[in-house]
């Protein structure tokens, strides 16, 4: 008989589920990162000047900072010189339809459950698939056209809409914000720009499968997304990667726009390598992802799970700038072997009335590292501004870490801040009561786990919170129920 | 239906148990009485397999098979059931998801079809009633939150809805009020048949009042001293564990 030890040794160490590389021929820029490398990107993807421009901009403010020092894990040398930063599939000719994609792609995709296909059609989604750093097909468009709405790579929204990009770009996050900002700035490959218009709600959730695919590629996704007064969206964003013995830095920027009483809502699966059990390999997710509530009764709502990475670096944050305005964090973070996470997110109330709600729980396995780290900032003009946290940890074994740091700056008198925090762990006692009743170890794992994340779980649109129970579950239990 | 052949445990390298013999039949109810710390509850731990607990001589037969060399979700599957004296609370896990859980867990390993929803529900509904338990505490998470005797009442659901060839009910009596005591008795009355056994394992006589036994065992420092019918109950009711201990006591000084 297997103890539960044991059982959680096993499951905290388990390899990667989705690691396997795809065989397409690959066009790259040259390794190493000046100015020629970027005039590469730029021209590769034929940009207009100002593109250029902008580009160049933000590496000059990169060519000035240094690697942050602040955070709560060791930084793993990072030779930016060795990376190559330009990978799309070869392309022959533009594609109109999925028949024209390579077979192999859609081969990785199937192998990876992601239906890009007609179920996904008859599911209502459109989905905008990012193959590497190119986008290679979109669906749904002349649909989402019919209302104005505006879902394509961000290549080409340079192209097609160059006053939407160049009104908003870099509004939310600058390009000289911080280092991992200004390298996407200077080098980003592609991304999703999102446009709906005044008065119109998205009838479908919109989504894009992220997939990281060659090696020694660093990825740099950059997203935009534009909700006009009385607009709503709903957004996916999905990854899995194969697996890769060399650390693959991912820099990815998004920024998202809610004007008067618009919504956003961004929902994120994270799942990609995270390494093997000691820590070799894995991707370096360093993101930074930024909204602002500029409208009256504007909402922006960040929910994300995040499983993979060797290490997770991010902080989904709102700022509220328009009155009555709203900013929600919901964050499933889960770290096993020797993964690290410091995530949270920021809150930075500027205008009356406004809200925010944060509700984050890690969750540690193995030897990983799980840092929950948040500000709330409340400024002079906030009156009223209300803000509640609560920031659970639930540790599997004891050999995990769990850590929180909450920065809380208030600047007037008549905000409420509340911020609540727990740490558990799995209890033998859970476990043996459930094996009682007839659950093995793994499942009963599974099932206190994804009864922990519950609350964040539901903030997930249906169909992704299947999927997310799913990876939960694959996570630490490796059968699917 | 369940043999047991002087069973020693030991926990934390202290003996627990010192040659425990038991047998129940089918359709049988038993009760083990006995002082705080007789081995009642370690009883109970080791049938259900709980993992500190070192089993170092005897034997254990579950419907013919070594129960002993099973995991605790095994001899769960095959039919023994555990009403725990302190259920846990799963917080964000609800009652029902729990139970179907369960339930398909114990069928599959008897290679049945996992039950639809409609079925379930039908199933929940009718032992529900059965048992009177809230149907409102049904899609809450389990146990959290739940007062000590809507936790023990939740036990009582959870075995009807398992139906298990074997219960034991360990000190499910502890911290009740009289009134769900006799809530909680009832509905274990309801669960008798003539194909289940139960193992009550009880401080007091009250909760025998209500769960008549067949047969009452008194435990005291790690063996069976005694065993009798209901009426054994009463005279200890009366009379105390004491004059039993000093039995011992004389048995082992001659």
């Amino acid at each position: 008989m297997r103890n539960s030890n044991e059982i959680i040794d096993d499951i905290a160490n388990r390899e990667y589920e989705f690691g396997f590389t795809t065989d397409i021929e690959m066009e790259m820029a040259p390794v190493g990162l000046n100015e020629d490398t970027i005039r590469f990107i730029s021209a590769k993807k034929e940009e207009p000047e100002w593109m250029l421009e902008w580009r160049l901009k933000g590496f000059q403010a990169f060519k000035k900072m240094q690697f942050p020092k602040w955070q709560h894990f060791e930084m793993p040398e990072l030779d930016l010189q060795k990376l190559s930063y330009y990978a799309a599939p070869k392309k022959k000719k533009q594609l109109n339809s999925l028949d024209e994609v390579d077979p192999e792609l859609l081969a990785t995709f199937e192998k990876l459950g992601i239906p890009i296909n007609e179920q996904k059609a008859l599911a209502g989604v459109a989905v905008d698939v990012v193959f590497d750093s190119v986008s290679v097909a979109t669906t749904f468009k002349e649909k989402l056209n019919e209302l104005g709405i505006i879902f394509c790579s961000f290549g080409e929204a340079v192209r097609t809409h160059p006053e939407l990009v160049k009104k908003y770009l870099g509004t939310v996050v600058p390009h000289s914000d911080n280092i991992f900002a200004a390298l996407n700035a200077a080098v980003f490959s592609d991304g999703s720009f999102v446009y709906i218009p005044k008065g119109v709600r998205c009838p479908m959730e919109l989504s894009t499968y992220f997939r990281i695919n060659a090696e020694n590629t660093g990825q740099f996704e950059r997203t935009l997304i534009i909700a006009d007064d009385n607009a709503y969206v709903s957004y996916l964003e999905g990854c899995t990667a194969p697996k890769r013995d060399e650390n693959q830095l991912h820099a990815a920027v998004v920024e998202l726009i809610a004007m008067d009483h618009s919504e956003i809502k961004y929902s994120t699966v994270q799942n990609w390598y995270p390494g093997d059990k000691d820590g070799n390999g894995g991707i370096y997710n360093f993101v930074t992802k930024r909204g602002i509530c500029k409208g009256n009764s504007s909402k922006i709502s960040w929910t994300q799970v995040e499983t993979g990475s060797a290490i997770t670096w991010k902080y989904p944050s709102v700022i509220l700038q328009g009155d009555d305005a709203e900013g929600e964090f919901y964050s499933v973070a889960v770290t096993r072997n020797k993964q690290i996470a410091d995530t949270g997110t920021k809150m930075y109330h500027l205008g009356r009335n406004t809200r925010s709600r944060i509700i984050s729980k890690g969750i540690s396995a193995g030897h990983s590292d799980n840092t929950y780290r948040g500000l709330v900032q409340v400024g002079p003009r906030a009156a009223n501004a209300r803000n509640f946290t609560q920031c659970d940890s639930l540790l599997i074994g004891d050999r995990c870490g769990a850590h929180t740091f909450p920065y809380i700056e208030s600047r007037n008198s008549t905000a409420t801040v509340e911020h609540e925090a727990t740490t558990s762990k799995i209890g033998e006692d859970q476990i043996f009561y459930l094996n009682q009743r007839g659950i093995d170890t793994e499942k009963a794992v599974a099932l206190i786990v994804n009864g922990y994340a519950q609350e964040v779980l539901n903030q997930l649109p249906m169909e992704f919170a299947v999927e997310a129970r799913k990876l939960l579950s694959i996570t630490l239990e490796g059968s699917v129920g | 239906m369940l043999t047991i052949k002087n069973l020693h445990a030991e926990v934390d390298g202290k003996q627990i148990l010192k040659g425990i013999n038991l047998e129940i039949r089918k359709g049988e109810m038993h009760a083990i009485m006995g002082p705080n710390g007789s081995g009642k509850s370690s009883l109970s731990s080791v049938l259900a397999g709980r993992e500190n607990y070192t089993v170092t001589q005897g034997e254990v037969i579950f419907e013919g098979k070594n129960l002993l060399d099973m995991s605790p979700e095994d001899r769960a599957r095959e039919g023994l059931f555990m009403a725990f004296q302190y259920p846990v609370e799963i917080p964000g896990v609800s009652n029902l998801h729990f139970l179907k859980t369960a339930l398909n867990e114990i069928r599959a390993y008897h290679s049945l079809p996992a039950l639809e929803s409609k079925e379930f529900l039908k199933l929940t509904k009718e032992k529900q009633q059965l048992v009177d338990f809230n149907a409102n505490l049904m899609n809450r998470s389990l146990n959290e939150g739940f007062s000590g005797g809507e936790k023990k009442r939740n036990e009582v659901f959870q075995l009807a809805m398992l139906d298990p060839k074997l219960a034991i009910l360990d000190e499910t009596d502890s911290g009740l009020d009289i009134d769900a005591l006799r809530i909680v008795a009832a509905g274990v009355n309801k669960l008798r048949s003539a194909d289940k056994a139960f193992m009550v394992i009880t401080h007091y006589q009250r909760l025998l009042e209500y769960i008549v036994p067949d047969f009452v065992h008194v435990l005291y420092n790690g063996q069976i001293v005694k065993t009798g019918t209901k009426e054994l109950a009463l005279e200890l009711e009366e009379k105390g564990y004491d004059w039993l201990k000093e039995e011992v006591h004389q048995k082992e000084s001659v």
